[in-house]
């Protein structure tokens, strides 16, 4: 039996500044029997020009999207904002494509496609998590992310308070308006720090290199991982987190 | 300065410096905090309550978007209805024109003061001060927007103009205005002494100015909704009620309220109905006032209607459900913004009626945003405001031109982004900055990364990109 032949969009964010999300995308795919590609092609989704105004700039981007993930089963991203992105900013850019259509954020992809919440994952540690806007307003992932994370073995799951409330990353809004975002910032660290959680988890490392960056600077000892890395970790092979 | 529109109220800051006052202002970041957190958990109370809240919410989309489509006929309806059944009916191209025609009417009955019921579309205006300045006085009955006209303050929300203002903060504002004191900061002594102070000004006004929620074409019927009960004194007991209405208010028939008279009270006060719901259709003799204005505003509306994606905002009922769930908001208050409409329904809806993008302020609001997406959420007739954001964004960057920082940078990056060589190039460039880093983490970029840095570390570019492991590994 061979599984769907999958693309991984890994994003512009994760490809260059966190690879390990990438390796953990392509490690849990495979033992869940998918054929996975990287298409060499990829590059960005042009987010970050659209939303700050330079949609003359994602045109394009959005067009090598489309071309670049022709001809998959599925395209797969561990980004719920970029997943946003292409499903509901694309087609108004460019037209709809295959590639846009069968674009899924990492836990629409597992719970919807493979029809799996079990992902047969061991990560021994108390986690919080925070649900991104994108993912929960744009794609609509509802708890798919959080059933997930409830069938990881020995982990052990700490409601977040306001959980639904912004980060205030926000893309160029962290700079254009970096002392709004970090009061968005401060409220969202201390209800981090309120749950007793070691980990903050979330599906988009966007948000957590945003909290992340915050934790750090305080010294507060609480790590940041992506979904994609506790779904990969195994009892055998535990995923190496702590780098960031 | 002359043919400014004064929807945005003129030498404001930019968001960001207008922002950072309100940041450090830590009494005004608690009472905002209390009071959004407070209505935005009743508000989601009342609304789970119906089962059949998200075909309502399409119904008041479908409703105002079909009025839109449509809007100069149902514009000429109402105006043939009101004028039938007694009334006179009056249009605005602008705020001049309609404050000119305010005054006139105001001192055609020679009055010096008049009572005003809360009205977005005046404050929109700047009619209180056009009147003044005509020597007209008008009196504030809705309790928040008196707070704020005595405290000689700008409102800061659409529903609770007065939120960022605290009890004890009220008591002295009444205080120092009132000629009677009010006994404590309780609030029902604070009403109290409101209450005493209005009800003077009730019995002595002969003209009333007011906004309407809704007018119906059909019959010609102008809707207030209202909490308090001023507003039913102000359109009931003066001799001559005068109404400044936008031409967006508009719905076609009677059975079209029933969807609003739903949605707004549960979107705004996270009540299931108002208390007070004022309907006049004309004048009746011998039953309230006697002459009745209604002034049809456009300033800056028809211009936002031609506008295919912005042209949605004009959906809005003035419910400020997107204020309460802003996580912007709730950390800058509503001043922030320089206008009468705060919020993300003012971050588009003000830049549109002023209609210049090339105003630095007007230019900053599409920006006050992280695009969270809870106020599309909670909108009663579905506005989806960061769709309208980022349509802004992109006239406000046309506006200022391609040669600016952000502008080349951008470009730079969209040109690296082009090309699948130049983009991995880039990263063993960027990896370089691992130098900068200690334990992983960069704690001081330089200009603009010096934003993030200050209170944020930032990830150094690992030395192997995933593209690169994969080159090594896979291919």
């Amino acid at each position: 039996m061979t599984g769907p032949r999958v693309a991984l969009f890994a994003t512009c964010l994760t490809d260059t500044l966190y690879p390990e999300t990438a390796r953990a995308v392509l490690t849990l795919l495979e033992r869940l029997g998918c054929t996975v590609e990287f298409p060499l092609a990829q590059t960005c989704c042009g987010q970050m020009h659209f939303n700050t105004g330079y949609a003359g700039h994602a045109r394009p981007l959005a067009r090598d999207y489309a071309a670049a993930f022709d001809g998959y089963d599925y395209v797969v991203t561990p980004s719920g904002s970029c997943g946003g992105m292409v499903r509901e900013i694309h087609p108004g850019l460019c037209g709809t494509s295959p590639a846009v259509e069968r674009t899924y954020e990492l836990s629409e992809f597992l719970v919807d496609v493979l029809g799996t919440i079990d992902v047969g994952a061991y990560f021994p540690h108390r986690v919080t998590y925070h649900p991104t806007c994108h993912s929960l307003r744009m794609l609509g992932v509802g708890d798919k992310p959080l059933r997930l994370l409830r069938a990881v073995e020995g982990l052990e799951l700490t409601e977040l308070p306001l959980a639904e409330q912004c980060c205030g990353f926000g893309g160029t809004f962290a700079i254009k308006n970096a002392e709004t975002s970090t009061a968005m910032l401060a409220d969202k660290m201390n209800a981090v720090q309120d749950t007793g959680a070691q980990v903050l988890t979330a599906g988009d490392n966007s948000c957590l290199m945003h909290i992340g960056g915050g934790l750090s600077r305080l010294r507060a000892g609480i790590r940041t991982v992506h979904l994609a890395e506790i779904l990969a970790s195994t009892e055998e092979e535990p995923w190496p987190v702590g780098t960031r | 300065m002359a043919g400014r529109n004064p929807v945005t109220w003129l030498g404001s800051p930019t968001f960001p410096k207008a922002a950072h006052i309100a940041l450090g202002d830590t009494q005004l970041r608690s009472n905002l905090r209390k009071a959004t957190t407070t209505i935005r958990t009743k508000r989601a109370g009342v609304v789970a309550e119906l089962d059949d809240w998200e075909r309502l919410r399409r119904a008041g989309e479908a409703i105002k978007d079909s009025v839109l489509a449509d809007l100069d006929t149902y514009l000429s309806r109402l105006e043939e209805s009101v004028t039938a059944r007694g009334g006179v009916v009056h249009w605005a191209r602008d705020a001049d024109e309609a404050n000119r025609i305010v005054l006139d009417l105001v001192r055609a009955q020679g009055a010096e003061e008049v009572v005003k019921v809360k009205s977005m579309a005046t404050a929109e205006l700047g009619l209180n001060e056009a009147l003044e300045e005509g020597g007209v006085h008008a009196v504030e009955t809705d309790l928040a927007e008196l707070i704020v006209q005595l405290g000689h303050d700008r409102p800061s929300h659409i529903l609770v103009p007065a939120i960022h203002r605290n009890r004890a903060e009220i008591k002295n504002i009444f205080d120092r205005e009132m000629p009677e004191r009010p006994a404590s900061d309780e609030p029902r002594d604070l009403a109290e002494a409101a209450r005493r102070h209005l009800r003077r000004k009730f019995l002595s006004a002969k003209v009333a100015i007011s906004g309407a929620n809704f007018a119906v074409a059909d019959t010609g019927s102008i809707v207030v909704v209202e909490s308090e009960g001023n507003g039913r004194m102000c359109v009931t007991l003066p001799e001559t009620l005068i109404t400044v209405m936008g031409i967006e208010k508009v719905v076609p028939s009677w059975q079209d309220l029933e969807v609003f008279l739903q949605l707004l009270p549960r979107s705004s006060t996270a009540e299931r109905m108002n208390p007070y719901t004022s309907v006049w259709s004309g004048v009746t003799p011998g039953d309230g006032p006697s002459t009745f204005h209604l002034v049809l505003l456009d300033n800056g509306r028809t211009a936002t209607l031609a506008d295919r994606v912005g042209r949605q905002a004009l959906r809005c009922i003035r419910c400020s459900a997107c204020l309460n769930v802003c996580p912007v908001y709730e950390r800058t208050g509503g001043q922030a913004y320089g206008s009468v409409y705060p919020g993300p329904i003012g971050a588009i809806l003000a830049p549109q009626l002023s209609g210049d993008l090339h105003d630095e302020q007007v230019a900053s609001l599409p920006f006050a945003s992280s695009l969270c997406g809870a106020c599309y959420e909670v909108c009663p007739v579905r506005i989806n405001i960061p769709e309208v954001l980022t349509h802004l964004r992109e006239q406000a960057v046309k506006a200022k031109g391609k040669r600016t920082p952000e502008a080349i940078a951008m470009s730079a990056a969209a040109w690296v982004f082009a090309d699948p060589k130049r983009y991995e190039a880039m990263q063993r460039a960027g990896s370089l900055s691992r130098l900068l880093a200690r334990d992983g983490r960069i704690s001081r970029l330089p200009w603009p990364g010096s934003k993030w840095t200050a209170t944020r570390d930032a990830p150094s570019i690992p030395e192997e990109s995933f593209r690169a492991w994969w080159r090594r590994n896979r291919e």
